[in-house]
């Protein structure tokens, strides 16, 4: 319930000066116990085949139902091929597990979308394509980039199995409001640089726990004019920086995206719907718990050098050195991340030697960021001592850009064109690194053996892992 | 859910910051389908390098410690519950950092493991302790940690997911018990409000069987 004057207990706390964080919260209030805590109503839940398993188990074993079922839509991500998918699964884990997720959702009157539907993809992708994601709603999921739907104006986070267990026998999660930090972003972006390029930054400044304990709500110019997929990449990143949510007030740009969605509302339910999603901004005098401000007109692209995403520099600097760190436990850290990734200090992050490159992930792989590799692609070869794979977030991303003739682009370059899936984000499938393998990866991680046993990973934007492919090292955008 | 209430233990000493889930458990294992038996995975990329020095787990005695001593930021990234489970597969119920990933957090008040955040003094103080396989008490009852020769800490709580572990109940069953009229009046409430957010109406119903000649059953 998004409406303020329809809801009492809006209406009560309307009296001060509200976040949109604030706004989504109150509308969705069952009841406040006396710690202080909130029963908080689930709208929305996506379910995966990796955190759920367990928790469907739990339902059987407590003999328990699913409150909702039309809250739920199930699809495998994690766990399916990104090729061969005309084949059955071989028999083996993936196969199993994926079934299992099927098998569920046919018991529990879930809808469930096979990895052949033209639906498919990432949830965090399909979610907001289909319309499932909408402005002012709570949505959960297994998975910590759900911060992702935040770019709608909603309070989506990820949880683990047990609290999937809860949502799905409850349709609520008892919740501790967070604090609110806003980050506002202001300035035109430069020439090349993207807005994954804007939270490597933001999260190399405040650090991998700095959004701990916080919502945070990106606001300023910057934000207003970038697209929903580009607002999407930024929320996604939030949980990068410790915060389950990352949200974006929703204006002109959301309604039109969210308009004529298999899932959104129509006709006179829309009307009333936007009525409400327009008052789904903080007001001007809402205070914040803490503020944050980045001027994005002076950024480089980012790169990642270490092995957590507050572990990244612009591109034109060079390996930094851990010798000129004071704190000793971060001196310590810096130094087995360059171990780690056989990086020595002070050398340059341009020119380092790559073996593979990978254009995807939930949150980078939307049509947006597949347009902006294909730029750099076009006409050109990727090095021939490295492996690039592009893989579409979604079904529907890879029909869009195969009508768009990017598919060709990436093809006649020397890149393999994939389904839709999570792929080497996580390394669940056969898409993974080698051991000592160097990766240039639009993904949202560069933890040790995220993207396979022993591999490097080096965090940057579509257009700079595009770059690197064809250069066969990393490389300045700009430069190109 | 186990109770809680108290346990000493000598602590594993882990003194690395941004210790993330992916680290904790390994995604390849994450295929797995059940809570048990994965100890086997924890930390195992750093449990099977044949390296010397081994890694604090199977460094006896700290290969028996029930508590664990992190740095900062301990089980940020993924939401995996796995790296809980195997956590408390292997035996560790209480775990002592400067701070913790959100959901990991979460996931281990679920499971009956005490994520324990220490100011930075009191966590060095239990590091050092930890160093010196000195034996801790975790106390629940009286939020404290004792760390031996006379010098104990305090720690914070949620008072409601304190109660549950003590008592080792179902959060689950609480709310099942205890608010669903609530729920209800909710739902009640939000269908008239908000009626666009119901998709009871069939909407969901073209998402199935959208594949042509839909007879494929071994695909999924």
């Amino acid at each position: 319930m998004s409406n303020d004057r329809s809801s009492h207990r809006a209406e009560t706390a309307s009296a001060a000066p509200r976040t949109l964080y604030d706004k989504v919260w109150d509308s969705h209030v069952v009841k406040t116990y006396d710690d202080g805590n909130c029963l908080l109503y689930i709208d929305r839940h996506l379910v995966q085949e990796v955190s759920s398993p367990q928790a469907f188990a739990g339902l059987v074993a407590a003999n328990r139902t699913l409150r909702r079922p039309s809250a739920h839509i199930a699809v495998a991500d994690h766990a399916v091929p990104t090729m061969g998918r005309e084949k059955p699964l071989p028999e083996g884990l993936a196969k199993r597990q994926v079934s299992r997720l099927a098998q569920n959702a046919e018991r529990f009157g879930v809808n469930y979308i096979r990895m052949q539907d033209h639906r498919h993809g990432i949830v965090h992708v399909i979610g907001p394509e289909l319309g499932f994601t909408l402005p002012g709603v709570t949505l959960v999921c297994g998975d910590s980039h759900t911060s992702t739907h935040g770019a709608f104006g909603a309070i989506a986070f990820g949880i683990g199995a047990s609290e999937v267990e809860c949502a799905m026998a409850t349709q609520a999660l008892r919740q501790r409001k967070q604090k609110r930090m806003r980050v506002t972003l202001g300035g035109a972006l430069p020439h090349r640089v993207a807005v994954k390029d804007v939270v490597l930054a933001l999260i190399a400044r405040i650090g991998a726990a700095g959004g701990v304990g916080y919502a945070i709500e990106y606001a300023g110019s910057t934000v207003g004019a970038l697209s929903m997929e580009a607002r999407m990449t930024l929320c996604n990143m939030t949980i990068e920086a410790g915060s389950r949510i990352g949200m974006v007030a929703p204006d002109e740009k959301t309604f039109a995206y969210v308009k004529g969605r298999l899932l959104a509302p129509t006709g006179l339910a829309w009307d009333k719907a936007l009525a409400s999603w327009r008052g789904l901004a903080s007001d001007p005098d809402a205070v914040f718990d803490k503020e944050v401000a980045l001027d994005v007109s002076v950024l480089a692209p980012h790169v990642s050098w270490g092995t957590t995403p507050e572990e990244c520099a612009p591109v034109d600097m060079p390996v930094p050195d851990p010798a000129a760190e004071r704190d000793p436990s971060r001196r310590a850290r810096m130094q087995r991340s360059l171990d780690y990734m056989g990086l020595k200090p002070g050398a340059p992050l341009a020119g380092l030697p790559i073996d593979r490159a990978f254009i995807g992930s939930c949150t980078n792989g939307r049509i947006e960021d597949l347009r902006l590799a294909a730029a750099v692609a076009r006409g050109r070869k990727v090095a021939a001592h490295v492996a690039g794979i592009v893989v579409p977030g979604s079904a529907s991303v890879r029909l869009l850009a195969e009508a768009e003739g990017l598919d060709r682009i990436f093809r006649d370059a020397g890149f393999e064109w994939r389904d839709s899936g999570c792929s080497m984000c996580v390394a669940m499938n056969d898409d993974r690194l080698n051991p000592g393998e160097r990766c240039a990866s639009t993904s949202n991680r560069n933890f040790e053996g995220r993207q396979g046993r022993g591999g490097r990973t080096h965090l940057m934007s579509p257009a700079m892992a595009a770059a690197a492919a064809i250069a066969g090292c990393i490389v300045d955008i700009r430069d190109l | 859910m186990k109770p809680f209430t108290s346990l000493t233990s000598i602590a594993a000493p882990l003194p690395e910051a941004d210790v993330d889930t992916d680290i904790i458990f390994p995604a390849r294992f994450l295929l797995l389908l059940n809570k048990d038996g994965l100890a086997e995975h924890l930390f195992h990329e750093r449990r099977r390098t044949g390296d010397e020095p081994k890694f604090v787990l199977d460094t006896p005695p700290f290969d028996q410690a029930k508590i664990l001593v992190a740095g900062k930021n301990f089980g940020c990234g993924s939401s995996r519950e796995q790296a809980v489970w195997a956590i408390a597969d292997f035996g560790i119920r209480a775990i002592l950092a400067p701070s913790f990933g959100e959901i990991f957090f979460s996931n281990c008040l679920k499971n009956g493991i005490l994520p324990i955040v220490l100011e930075s003094l009191p966590h060095e103080r239990a590091m050092k302790a930890a160093f010196a396989q000195r034996a801790l008490t975790v106390d629940l009852e009286t939020q404290t940690v004792s760390l031996g020769e006379g010098e104990a800490i305090r720690f914070e709580l949620d008072a409601f997911a304190r109660q549950m572990i003590l008592l080792g109940l179902d959060e689950i069953g609480v709310v099942l018990a205890e608010d669903q009229s609530d729920i209800a009046a909710f739902e009640a409430r939000q269908r008239s409000e908000a009626p666009w957010l119901d998709l009871s109406d069939g909407r969901l119903e073209a998402l199935r069987d959208a594949i042509p000649g839909d007879a494929r059953d071994d695909l999924f």
